[in-house]
């Protein structure tokens, strides 16, 4: 989906950064996961494999354990707290989630991941970031550090 | 967060650690929403007990079931002692039907321990309501009241029907609330986002409880977790009664995230249309027509192809005595086909007035099932050989074909009970 330009090729470590809202503090990294579909928790996603199951999906059968998560937000039943609450014991949770939209789906799903978590951003990160850069998020100073990817 | 001071009292441990830890998360979920405090609740609907095997060997492993308690609804790592909950709870539906363990496929093992977690939770006093329409069976929460509840259908129709006021909470949330009586104050709580975002101006008459599922559907597609105001110019016609807004909410909430709509001249804060949209100019006027019904339905039905009928599933929401009732005529002096099944599901208190009203003999003599408790969404269990049902709510055939696969037909009542009746279906959109 990443088609390489001459540009990316040149630069190694072209660095963008972000500023945004604080959702759920702590520092972490990892390979960004984007998407623009929604996500749903309960009956969307299989906690064991932290992969998104819903048919129909762009990201169905791709699993997000370890990655920096990056979607407009939360949809679905009230099971989604409950379903990233079990990725987090089964070690399959998202390292971050960057989002766009506010529910409380959303809010208290990244509670009880205790995954960082941030929104409210001054750039829309769905444009900003592309699966496979390198995420740094320190939710605690609100700054989102993306390392696009040299692609060959 | 502004905290008052009886919360900062159980903020700092003064009623114990279980309270505290639930008012630790209250704080990091308020403050992850944005909200500027707290709001008093005395109303909480959600699932506390253990259906699955994980929850099970995690009680073996940490301690029993405060142990469940404190991780899945309070998420405390630490294990506290759960003291009686402060707030009227009701317990929502499961994950099986602990009266029918053989048709659901559950092991001995799982159904002891679910009693035991069962028994647990009423001890701390929930209700053991075990169903997905809290509002049937005694827990219907006045206009205006803050609530704190789990279980999309039911969240969107205490907002829009009873004019109560919620947000779609998860297991933990409403676990930190049972034990302080506290939620945050954001979102649906607040009355300035309370009104309508966008109306939907009707064509057609919408009558049955096929057609409110219709129309619940095509608002969810269109407006996903928007507030939508359902209008007609000639008036909404014959006012749409319990079963008929239950299948529109729950529709509404499956293809979108609908928390609450207004039906004008019908739902409580709607009297007139701009009751319902508060002085703000709709985001957008959707029509909906014959072509839109047409359309609505197709897309419900794109999953089935064979006739061949295995499975008839009713009651999603949970049926009502009404629904039961008329089930019951359309069964009676009939036989289920012996290549098909036919499951009902209702609240288990509404089960006891259909045991006694005769209904219940009624569908066993007809070979059908009424189960309580759950749904096959929820327990994933279909009869053995299942590959195409046929259903009367757009929900269970929005949800169905993604979790197991099948092949659905979504139809009126009368539709289903003669596929059950057939082993065939043959409905049509009238």
């Amino acid at each position: 989906m990443n088609t390489a330009t001459p540009s990316a090729t040149a630069e190694t470590s072209q660095l963008i950064v972000l500023h945004g809202r604080k959702v759920v503090g702590g520092v972490s990294e990892g390979e960004a996961l984007v998407t623009r579909d929604r996500i749903s928790g309960w009956g969307g996603i299989d906690p064991r494999s932290g992969s998104v199951i819903e048919t129909r999906h762009e990201l169905r059968g791709v699993s997000f354990a370890g990655k920096v998560l990056v979607f407009p937000g939360a949809k679905g039943s009230s099971g989604w707290s409950a379903m990233f609450h079990m990725t987090r014991l089964l070690n399959s949770a998202p390292a971050a989630f960057l989002f766009n939209e506010m529910t409380t789906k959303m809010a208290l799903g990244a509670v009880v991941t205790h995954a960082p978590a941030m929104t409210d951003f001054d750039r829309d990160p769905l444009d900003c970031i592309q699966t496979g850069d390198w995420v740094r998020v320190d939710a605690d100073r609100g700054v989102v550090e993306i390392h696009r990817k040299a692609r060959p | 967060m502004r905290l008052t001071d009886e919360e900062k009292a159980m903020y700092d441990g003064h009623q114990g650690p279980a309270v505290q830890k639930a008012m630790d998360l209250l704080v990091r979920y308020g403050e992850a929403l944005g909200a500027e405090r707290l709001v008093e609740t005395r109303n909480v609907c959600a699932t506390i007990t253990s259906t699955t095997p994980f929850q099970r060997d995690f009680a073996l492993a940490k301690g029993g079931m405060d142990a469940v308690f404190s991780e899945f609804s309070l998420d405390s790592q630490e294990v506290v002692e759960i003291p009686k909950f402060k707030v009227f709870t009701s317990h929502l539906q499961l994950g099986f039907d602990p009266g029918q363990p053989e048709r659901m496929g559950l092991s001995e093992e799982t159904v002891r321990f679910y009693e035991k977690s069962e028994r647990h939770a009423a001890s701390l006093g929930a209700q053991i309501m075990n169903t997905c329409t809290p509002y049937q069976v005694g827990n219907i929460p006045t206009r205006g009241e803050h609530c704190a509840w789990m279980e999309s259908s039911a969240v969107i129709y205490c907002n829009s029907v009873l004019g109560a006021r919620t947000n779609t909470e998860g297991r933990e949330s409403c676990g930190a609330a049972m034990l302080t009586a506290r939620i945050p104050y954001w979102g649906y709580h607040l009355p300035e986002n309370r009104h309508a975002t966008h109306v939907v101006e009707l064509d057609i008459e919408v009558e049955s409880v096929q057609d409110w599922g219709l129309l619940g559907y095509f608002i969810g597609e269109h407006v996903q977790e928007r507030v939508p105001a359902v209008h007609s110019r000639r008036g909404i016609g014959r006012v749409p009664n319990l079963p008929r807004l239950k299948h529109f909410g729950a529709a509404a909430s499956s293809s979108g995230g609908v928390e609450l709509y207004h039906v004008v001249g019908v739902t409580p804060e709607a009297l007139t249309l701009e009751q319902a949209l508060g002085g703000q100019r709709p985001v957008e006027v959707l029509r909906y027509g014959e072509a839109e019904r047409r359309q609505t339905y197709e897309k419900l039905n794109t999953t089935a192809r064979s006739a061949e009928i295995q499975y008839v599933m009713l009651g999603c929401p949970h049926y009502t005595i009404e629904q039961i009732w008329e089930a019951a005529q359309l069964l009676e002096g009939r036989k289920v086909h012996p290549d098909c099944e036919l499951w009902i599901f209702t609240p288990r208190a509404i089960k006891s007035l259909a045991d006694r009203n005769g209904y219940t003999r009624i569908i066993e003599e007809a070979g059908g099932i009424l189960m309580t408790d759950s749904c096959s969404a929820m327990s994933r269990a279909v009869p053995k050989g299942t590959r195409t049902v046929a259903l009367d709510s757009a929900k269970q055939a929005h949800y169905l074909p993604a979790i197991l696969g099948v092949q659905a037909w979504f139809g009126s009542t009368a539709e289903c009970i003669d596929a059950a009746c057939t082993g065939r279906w043959q409905g049509a959109l009238q």
